[in-house]
């Protein structure tokens, strides 16, 4: 996955809450190959029908982050949603709360959730609002947002989900170094509760 | 010094843990992994990496949401959807994973079909590429959806990284009043919590009205657990949940089930065991139950009116409640029951057991639905239990289709969609803009008030109209 140190990139501000991945991602898209360019699809029916997401307005060309409100990717767990939003070219979404299987998606993808509080976050957006088109600087190895003006807003992340992104880790690699604890786990529970194999 | 006294989550999680790295992720032995046609990604990932499947024996593929709720005679003519369901036939047989295909006689829903073969156990964990795998909890098990490259890593680790998250215990106690259903009671905790409340939250359901559910009302419980952003909700098995598992096809037989029995009576949270978080509702306070916006959390006793965003002091939020209004083309102040629908949806994981069709049954019996409808069965075993009891005829005598198992209208990506505009009284879990169909505005619901509306051709409070 590709890794993810800093980003300087025109923000979006998304004034809605409990924006689910069905709204990112409309299921009649799920059955499409990711080759064939999920950011076409990225909000297909929103940017259409409602000016709360202003994907297509010319200020917002080219924007690489995302500033919602709470709740932000709540819903379904399909990953496509994510690929929608990196293939789409963001590459970093701020919000107060995250939904959790949305969140792990987007750490797997290299895609960046900084989780702000509500009113930071709502100020974020008023700003953006107040300048369209402006842009915001995401720096994960400090920690930091910095906004239009040049104040550096500090956020917390998860240690291991940022030595992740910004090495772009693969899970699988890593978890193969437990083998000898999984065998020895497994044969241990096969003993004690047989029927979590079925018969 | 006397043992800690711990949680169920507690118990299930501390039993599963093969590792942990010192940042506090906990590596998680994975003891069932469902999936189903939107798994084709993970086994993308899994084949570009050469990497095979660990433990095939626990993994399970159920075609569901892309198969046609009419005539199976033929082949599928959407292309695109016929190569979904292939597609999961086809890598299953590859990997040697058992597959509950269109031809199997018990296929279904995925989180009704686990639990109806005894695949669901207590005290396991479950995971499989579907949110609502929270489903799985009614049987004190660790269920919980995941997403595609979380779905290729159990493939081939058969384990998954995670952080302990928080509990949060639900209590409701008291009795529930007539025509209140496990439904409505899942609406009011998300109404009460938020779409985003438990958030990093499994929640424990408890009290004496969750204990005097049936299984078929526990799972609805906790199905919706993921609506109020819990990615799992857990019930305390009992005497239901072994009645219920005792015989499944693939649940342990004999002496090896009264070992286990005996194993998961000790499963229950202990007496004075501390949660993060503690809620509790008046079972007795609970009312049938509709949702009026684009998210669960927008949930009202039928008796209310449409709120007013005039009277929100947030500006924010009453922006986002006229957008909402706006979507559901609402007029605040309107009682909800003078809401005119134009179709009824009874199905989905939520509301597909048969105690979900027995109730709308009970209120259709004899009547005619003013408006067009579809009722879906979970499973072909409750399909066939429904039919065995005249249920179909019900239905179909009252003017509704009555469908092949799937999950159908509840995300329409089979072809079943609700068309651009209408308004459909659903049993389903999710009324997220376009959820049922692009501009499709959905009011969830119990069956027995789908039912009702079915019969009004509004939104009814059920109470009313009586029925069984
Ligand atoms: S019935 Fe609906 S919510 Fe349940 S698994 Fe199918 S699509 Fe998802």
């Amino acid at each position: 996955m590709q890794p993810f140190t800093t980003l300087q990139a025109v923000a979006v501000p998304l004034d809605v809450a409990n924006i689910d991945t069905d709204q990112i991602l409309p299921a009649r898209f799920l059955k499409k190959p990711r080759s064939a360019g999920y950011g076409n699809f990225l909000f297909h029916d929103e940017r259409r029908r409602s000016e709360a997401v202003p994907l297509d307005a010319a200020p917002y060309a080219g924007a690489g982050i995302l500033v919602a409100d709470r709740n932000f990717g709540c819903g379904s767990s399909r990953e496509g949603a994510v690929y929608a939003l990196v293939d789409g070219g963001i590459r970093c979404v701020i919000a107060p709360s995250f939904g959790d299987i949305f969140a792990s998606n987007a750490a797997k993808n290299g895609l960046l959730t900084v989780t702000l509080p509500e009113e930071t976050a709502a100020a974020l957006r008023a700003r953006l609002k107040a300048e369209p088109g402006a842009s915001l600087t995401v720096d994960l190895p400090a920690q930091t947002v910095t906004d239009p003006g040049g104040s550096a807003i500090p956020f917390d992340i998860d240690p291991f989900k940022k030595r992740c992104l910004v090495e772009g880790l693969d899970d699988v690699a890593l978890t193969l170094e437990h083998a000898e604890a999984i065998a020895a786990y497994e044969a241990r529970a096969a003993a004690e509760a047989p029927w979590r194999v079925p018969g | 010094m006397p043992p800690q006294p711990r949680t169920l989550l507690d118990k299930v999680w501390d039993a599963h843990v093969m590792a942990t790295r010192p940042d506090g992720q906990a590596l998680l032995a994975i003891d069932r992994h469902l999936l189903h046609e939107g798994s084709f990604h993970a086994f993308g990932m899994l084949d570009h990496a050469d990497r095979k499947i660990r433990r095939p024996e626990l993994t399970f593929a159920v075609a569901d949401h892309y198969v046609p709720s009419r005539d199976r005679a033929g082949p599928i003519p959407d292309p695109e959807i016929a190569n979904m369901v292939s597609m999961l036939a086809a890598n299953a047989g590859r990997h040697g994973i058992r597959h509950f295909g269109l031809d199997d006689r018990a296929q279904g829903i995925v989180h009704v079909l686990a639990p109806e073969q005894g695949l669901t156990l207590p005290g396991l964990t479950v995971v499989c590429g579907d949110s609502h795998t929270s489903t799985h909890g009614a049987f004190g098990a660790l269920g919980f959806g995941i997403g595609a490259t979380e779905v290729a890593h159990v493939l081939a680790t058969q384990a998954l990284w995670q952080r302990r998250p928080k509990t949060l215990r639900v209590g409701i106690d008291g009795v529930l009043g007539p025509h209140v259903t496990a439904k409505d009671v899942i609406l009011a905790i998300i109404a009460a919590l938020g779409a985003g409340g438990a958030v990093g939250h499994v929640l424990e359901y408890a009290g004496s009205a969750i204990r005097g559910l049936s299984m078929e009302g526990r799972l609805t419980i906790c199905n919706m657990s993921i609506e109020a952003g819990a990615r799992a909700g857990m019930i305390a098995p009992d005497d239901t949940t072994f009645a219920f598992l005792e015989g499944r096809p693939y649940a342990p037989k004999g002496a090896l089930f009264e070992r286990a029995v005996a194993a998961w009576r000790r499963l229950p949270s202990d007496e004075g065991a501390r949660f993060d978080r503690e809620v509790t509702l008046d079972a007795g306070a609970i009312a049938p139950t509709v949702t009026w916006g684009t998210s669960p959390e927008t949930a009202l006793p039928v008796t209310a009116a449409v709120p007013d965003p005039g009277a929100e002091s947030d500006p924010t939020k009453a922006g986002q409640m006229r957008a909402m209004l706006d979507y559901m083309g609402l007029t605040p102040g309107t009682p909800l029951e003078a809401i005119a629908i134009d179709r009824v949806f009874i199905g989905s994981c939520t509301n597909s057991r048969i105690e979900d069709l027995r109730a709308a049954a009970g209120v259709l019996r004899g009547q005619k639905a003013a408006v067009p409808g579809l009722v879906v069965p979970g499973s072909g075993p409750v399909r066939r239990q429904a039919e065995a009891e005249g249920l179909d005829q019900v239905f179909r005598a009252a003017g509704l289709e009555w469908g092949e198992p799937g999950c159908s209208m509840c995300v329409g990506i089979n072809g079943d969609l609700v068309p651009a505009g209408e308004r459909c009284a659903s049993t389903t879990n999710r009324n997220f803009p376009g959820r049922q169909g692009p501009n499709a505005r959905t009011h969830l619901m119990s069956p027995a008030m789908a039912a009702a509306a079915a019969v009004t051709g509004r939104l009814t409070d059920i109470r009313r109209l009586g029925g069984r």
